[in-house]
């Protein structure tokens, strides 16, 4: 962890995004309490939480990527867990967790063993565990990432909504993109324990402030390509989204576009998109280093694109992103 | 390479010849003598001649009207229940600190296992003078600490020598349980207890309604292994008491040696020895039926 300055908004959907190894799970675990950090400080609310307030008396709740259910205790026993280490009354207790489990539909499932559950719905005790406390902050630590796919994309909606209706500021921690970019209010990217950008998903898909959350976010990666342009500063890295990267006769004359001479390797037939492989030739440069350049092209265009071949594709000028081949810094274009 | 099947290609054969020795020790070993032993139980022989009568349940007989067996019986349960409420309360306590991260953590592991390399008979004679009548060490830091002012004959009142016999017992099993229970705290998911303590769960709550159920199949494994240990045990009761004093500190094993050796009536000696095979063998099916009860489901 390395100087990280970050402030969540009440109410917020935060999501930290980055890939192992980058901090961002460590860093949740600090916000819990079940880490400390080194320096700095920690502010939940009006609360400095950093140093010796322990978890309980932090406000927060955290869903734990395997759930960590109580295995010897029944889903009522799970979710009355924290209910009962706050010495709630019993009655309390009853409503509280029925009220909960309510609003995930676990109903049924009160008296079943977590063994005896899905993943989805374990998934779900884990998260009506979490609620029952009334937190100021909801920490989820990959909620989604051992749910198959089909799952996934439900209980990802399921979440997103069920943060809107209770509006508690929640801290998502997460390596997948996706997720990221569907559930946040804002990303913040990690990497190496630094944060690189902290924005919506719009801000950083869209406008990466270097070549590391250029190719981090978004599935195929931004392409990155030496610009060889003498109207540009020299060391200068062109970068442009694949779905950006279209055939030249797609666009119309008034387009103000950027052409190149794209020679296509390999044509991957995906149902709604075409994603071509290549690299991008220039007249009078030498090949330049092997580049693999993806465009990804909408089923809507029907055009041939056979292998082999030398295509003109262009990139529309306002999709271009300029950044410093040595820094990887963005840059002005 | 060789072109055919050798024997080490064949599982069901190699299987059988790999198992052979051990087999063999058991049934020579084990299961012979144990036969035998219930045979014996059935019968008048006697250690003086090769005389073999059939019995028929008079050995049960005589020793079910005893006095002294029916103590030995009542002693064998004190004891055997005793060390291991002992054992349980002392080997979960002593995981929770070695699970710690201290200053010679590897040096304490080191010597809490020592019992359980020392041998039976060299700790029941180092014990015999921990509880001499004379030279007690508890008795003399008891006395110096003014915490006592009269003294204890540990091995000389038969309650008190029941207390000392199961401190020996408890003492010899502790390192084992220990090490069973450490093993089972660090198969508990760190995530659960991470959980538990965001959940807002302190030191106790932790313990007795997470960690202690968790470790339930696991603490039954070692309470099985210390019922067998110590109600089978011999050396520790015959170093320590002989069975006295008069006879009111004898477990099963050793009024089977007196009766049955030293006695030379080995009907009645076998039978005595024979006696507790039933409870032991319902007691492992339960505890195994408890561990496997309470095991925990996969995530």
């Amino acid at each position: 962890m390395d100087g990280v300055d970050l402030s969540i908004r009440d109410g917020e959907f935060l999501v930290l995004l980055g890939s192992s190894g980058s901090g961002k799970t460590t860093l949740l675990r600090m916000i819990a309490g079940l880490e400390r950090p080194t320096s700095g400080e920690i502010h939940i609310g009006d609360q400095r939480v950093d140093g010796d307030v322990p978890p309980r008396a932090r406000g927060i709740a955290m869903v734990f990527q395997s759930y960590a259910l109580y295995p010897h205790r029944t889903v009522f026993q799970n979710i009355a867990f924290p209910l009962e280490a706050a010495r709630v009354p019993r009655k309390q207790i009853e409503e509280k967790v029925r009220w909960a489990a309510e609003l995930f539909s676990i109903s049924r499932y009160l008296d079943r063993y977590p063994r005896q559950l899905s993943g989805g719905e374990r998934q779900r005790v884990a998260l009506c565990r979490a609620l029952v406390r009334d937190p100021k902050v909801f920490l989820l630590d990959e909620p989604l990432a051992n749910l198959d796919a089909k799952l996934r994309n439900t209980a990802r909606d399921d979440l997103k909504r069920f943060q809107r209706q209770i509006q508690t500021t929640t801290v998502y921690v997460t390596h997948d993109q996706v997720e990221a970019m569907g559930l946040g209010d804002r990303i913040v990217v990690m990497e190496h324990g630094k944060v690189r950008q902290i924005g919506t998903p719009q801000e950083v898909y869209e406008d990466p402030v270097d070549t590391f959350v250029a190719t981090f976010v978004g599935q195929p990666p931004m392409n990155l390509l030496e610009a060889r342009d003498p109207s540009l500063p020299a060391r200068t890295l062109l970068g442009f989204r694949p779905e950006h990267f279209l055939p030249k006769s797609v666009f119309g004359t008034s387009d103000d576009t950027r052409v190149f001479r794209f020679a296509v390797r390999r044509v991957e037939y995906l149902g709604s998109d075409r994603y071509v492989y290549g690299s991008v030739v220039e007249a009078g440069a030498p090949p330049p280093a092997e580049v693999t350049i993806i465009a990804k092209v909408p089923a809507t265009i029907a055009l041939a694109i056979p292998e082999g071949e030398t295509h003109e594709f262009a990139v529309p000028r306002r999709a271009l992103r300029y950044f410093d081949a040595d820094t990887g810094r963005k840059r002005a274009p | 390479m060789k072109p055919h099947r050798t024997i080490a290609d064949r599982e069901d054969v190699l299987g059988a010849i790999m198992l052979a020795p051990s087999l063999v020790y058991v049934i020579l070993l084990v299961g012979v003598p144990f036969a035998f032993a219930i045979l014996l139980s059935f019968s008048d022989a006697t250690a003086g001649s090769l005389h073999f009568g059939w019995a028929g349940l008079r050995n049960y007989a005589a020793i079910l009207g005893d006095a002294i067996f029916l103590r030995a019986l009542r002693n064998s349960a004190i004891v055997t229940v005793g060390s291991q409420v002992l054992v349980v309360v002392l080997a979960t306590a002593a995981a929770q600190v070695l699970r710690a991260t201290f200053r010679g953590k590897r040096f304490a592991r080191f010597v809490l296992l020592l019992p359980w390399a020392v041998p039976v008979s060299l700790a029941a004679i180092a014990w015999t003078w921990i509880f001499d009548s004379t030279f007690s060490v508890i008795n003399w830091t008891l006395r110096a600490a003014g915490l006592m002012h009269g003294w204890l004959y540990w091995l000389g009142d038969p309650a008190l020598a029941l207390v000392a016999i199961i401190i020996v017992q408890a003492w010899r099993i502790f390192p084992f349980a220990t090490v069973i229970v450490l093993a089972g705290l660090a198969s508990i998911p760190q995530e659960i207890i991470e959980a538990a303590i965001v959940d807002g769960a302190g030191f106790w709550r932790r313990l007795i309604q997470v960690e202690l159920p968790l470790l339930m199949p696991v603490v039954a494994v070692a309470v099985l292994f210390g019922v067998v240990y110590t109600a089978t045990d011999l050396g520790v009761v015959y170093i320590l008491t002989g069975g006295g004093p008069a006879n009111t500190t004898h477990v099963l094993p050793t009024l089977a040696f007196q009766r049955g050796i030293l006695g030379a009536d080995l009907g009645q000696g076998a039978a005595i020895a024979v006696f507790l095979l039933p409870f032991l063998i319902v007691v492992a099916v339960a505890m195994l039926r408890l561990a496997r009860h309470t095991e925990v489901g996969a995530r």
